[in-house]
């Protein structure tokens, strides 16, 4: 039998039991789009978790410092520090090394932590808050996605952002005060005296001279323009600590060379050249599966270096266990409306025992009979195909906007948690059709082997 | 007529049921020769074997034992796909209950056995409407099975068995479900296809009076076994 005329048999066929047909074919429906929207639920929490792992900073970042041994300003250890530091001269942390793990492939940033505790002025007020230095590539962090008003116009922009609470503080409108100016009164620490410190070949000795007065502090102001106000800190992520509440560019905060808490360990780690070192440096790379090629390429520089891409690996690994166990659900649901279609095709057997019967009296083939009831199991998985994945989009659709609506009412910002990519749709509404086919395989066959004589004797 | 080869030769056929320990043998070692353009009627008590030995030449069951050679080609050496074109290409059947696809207007079913033979569309609308013409139901098309009278069903039936041209048109009781006036139409009708067309007609019935009347031989069964055989003046067919 042609193509054309098996379909238009087959359609007619669907037709006339239309019912019990649009019942099976729901359940095909029902079935794909169960899986659709389990594996669009895992697949949208994955592409959300893991956008939002990538923008909170964690994931592509390496955190980098000095092979050198470790001391606070207050440390009680041996005093003789010649001993516990390695023979080779440890390499410093200063800008010669922060130029060159910034050209390497993959970087995006390399930045200091720049935070100090100041006095802010506005409208004829003092208050004291945190001052956080943010790097350039904090542009497309989460926590800015929420932003009243702008980022940073560029990296040296004499401009700054405000976290809601301390905005707050300022005015009752945190949005009014985007536009405004505010005052920073800070202390500038002024390395006159480096170079003496630096003379002195005893670490403990520079140590000393640095606490009896090394650096010079001065105090400054320094006028910025208010052009955003964020909910949330975006420094959270970055350095795991927290806390800034004023926001500036991270080149503008670095020239403002304001005394900070770690700063005599800066001065200490200036490696006898006088240089001022850093603490430690933050590199930003591209894309966090270049985390681990940039940790190494530092580690071969001497320095040390230590990534959250472990944490990141193990979580991949719980969503591929979780898109698993949410696709094996969603199959289930398939597997059972191929059960379904078996049954709906069986019962189509007996009842159209005669019709068969007659189709091979009249001349048809056991492989015509068999490809029509194929044909049959096979429009049902189509349909039910095709209407289980928007079924299943719609699901999908519904489940983000409750979940926005529940998310909105606790003030949070609304997320995509289901999203359907067209890998997923067509890869569906082929397992449909192959699952139907199969499932049509056993009626087809029992259907082609009827006896003809037999099935023209049921009554 | 021995002179010529015979349209079907059943050469000592058998064929047996089997239910569970014993076995029917429903066509006992049976043979028969009919020639082309001859109208047989199958006579016989109920059980008697008729329908099984109708079903064997057409095709729709093997026997189990003997040969059956149709236009010299034997039926028990095709295999099912050549059954199946053998009897799309050369047989027509009718049935007692008529078996017309409730599903299908009668046009549709008609038309059937041209999808099944995959014969062109064009073509398809011709010969469905001549079929339907030659059995008078040309105004009847589009009507389903169940918006017809048992005699018209069974005129759709035969104009179905006719469509693709076959060379002989077995009937299992075309008249059993109808009443006599209404038979005797449908057995004119049998007999108007013979005489214009040429068709050999194999007809199963247990009305001896109708079968004397219409048919050119009568072969009567029992028990499986051909009992009696003879030709029929061609002066009781008038
Ligand atoms: N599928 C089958 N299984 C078992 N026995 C069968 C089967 N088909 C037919 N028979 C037996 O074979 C014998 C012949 O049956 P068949 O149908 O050929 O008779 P028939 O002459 O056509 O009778 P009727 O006039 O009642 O139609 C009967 O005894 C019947 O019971
Ligand atoms: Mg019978």
């Amino acid at each position: 039998m042609k193509l054309r005329d098996l379909s238009e048999l087959a359609a007619r066929n669907l037709r006339e039991a239309i019912l019990r047909n649009s019942l099976t074919t729901l359940g095909v429906a029902v079935g794909v789009a169960s899986l659709v929207a389990m594996l669009s639920l895992g697949v949208g929490l994955q592409t959300l978790a893991s956008d939002r792992l990538t923008k909170s900073g964690l994931f592509d970042a390496v955190f980098v410092t000095s092979r050198r041994e470790f001391r606070g300003p207050g440390s009680d250890g041996p005093r003789k520090s010649s001993a516990t530091t390695p023979k080779e001269n440890p390499k410093p942390l200063d800008e010669d090394a922060r130029q060159k793990f910034a050209a390497l492939p993959n970087v995006v940033d390399v930045y200091p932590q720049i935070r100090f505790f100041t006095d802010v002025r506005f409208d004829n007020n003092t208050y004291s808050t945190n001052v956080l230095g943010v790097p350039e590539s904090s542009r497309s962090a989460s926590a800015f996605d929420g932003i009243t008003g702008k980022y940073f116009s560029s990296s040296t922009a004499e401009e700054a952002i405000l976290q809601q609470d301390f905005a707050k503080d300022l005015s009752p409108q945190p949005a009014s005060l985007v536009g405004k100016e505010i005052t920073l009164r800070y202390a500038e620490r002024r390395a006159l005296s480096s170079d003496e410190i630096a003379k002195e070949k005893d670490i403990d000795a520079q140590l000393d001279a640095m606490m009896s007065g090394g650096i010079s502090i001065v105090s400054r102001e320094k006028k910025l323009r208010i052009v955003g106000v964020i909910e949330s800190d975006p420094s959270a992520g970055i350095g795991g600590f927290g806390g800034g509440r004023v926001f500036l560019p991270i080149r503008v905060a670095e020239q403002l060379h304001a005394a900070q808490a770690n700063d005599v360990q800066d001065f200490v780690r200036g490696g006898g050249n006088g240089k001022p070192t850093y603490a430690a440096l933050t590199i930003r790379v591209k894309n966090p599966k270049d985390v681990l090629k940039v940790e190494d390429a530092i580690k071969k520089q001497g320095f040390n270096a230590f990534s959250l891409l472990d944490a990141a690996r193990s979580l991949r690994l719980v969503f591929t266990v979780f898109d698993l166990f949410l696709g094996l659900f969603g199959s289930l649901a398939l597997t059972v409306a191929s059960l379904g279609i078996i049954n709906t095709l069986v019962m189509a057997i007996l009842e159209r025992r005669r019709e068969i019967g007659v189709l091979k009296a009249l001349g048809a083939t056991d492989g015509d009979v068999r490809s029509l009831f194929f044909a049959e199991a096979g429009a049902m998985g189509v349909v039910g195909g095709l209407f289980g994945v928007t079924l299943g989009w719609l699901i999908g659709q519904a489940l983000t906007y409750g979940t926005t609506i529940y998310l909105r009412r606790q003030d949070l910002p609304g997320v995509k948690i289901s999203y359907v990519p067209w890998w997923l749709a067509a890869s569906a509404i082929l397992f449909a059709v192959a699952v139907s086919l199969a499932a049509g395989l056993y009626p087809a066959s029992r259907a082609a082997k009827l006896n003809p004589v037999e099935a023209l004797r049921y009554e | 007529m021995p002179s010529t080869p015979p349209l079907i030769h059943v050469d000592h056929v058998s064929r047996d049921y089997r239910l569970g320990e014993t076995t029917i043998r429903a066509v006992n070692d049976l043979s028969l020769e009919i020639c082309s353009g001859e109208f047989l009627a199958l006579l016989g008590s109920s059980g008697s074997g008729k329908s099984t030995l109708l079903n064997l030449m057409a095709g729709l069951d093997r026997p189990t034992s003997g040969a059956i050679h149709v236009q010299e080609k034997n039926l028990a050496a095709l295999d099912s796909q050549g059954l199946a074109r053998y009897r799309r290409e050369t047989v027509g059947m009718v049935f007692q209950s008529f078996n017309l696809l409730p599903r299908m207007t009668l046009e549709e079913n008609v038309e059937l056995p041209l999808r099944l033979a995959e014969i062109d569309r064009s073509e398809r609308s011709r010969r469905v409407a001549q079929a339907l013409d030659r059995v008078r139901l040309g105004a009847r098309s589009k009507h389903r099975p169940s918006e017809l009278s048992g005699g018209e069903q069974q005129r759709g039936a035969l104009a179905r068995a006719l469509v693709n041209q076959p060379t002989i048109l077995f009937a299992d009781e075309p008249t059993g479900n109808l009443d006599s006036t209404t038979g005797e139409q449908i057995l004119l009708l049998l007999r108007e296809i013979q005489d214009t067309l040429g068709m050999t007609i194999i007809m199963v019935t247990h009305e001896r009076p109708l079968a004397e009347r219409f048919a050119n031989r009568i072969a009567v069964l029992s028990d499986g076994k051909l009992i009696d055989h003879f030709a029929m003046q061609t002066g009781a067919r008038a």
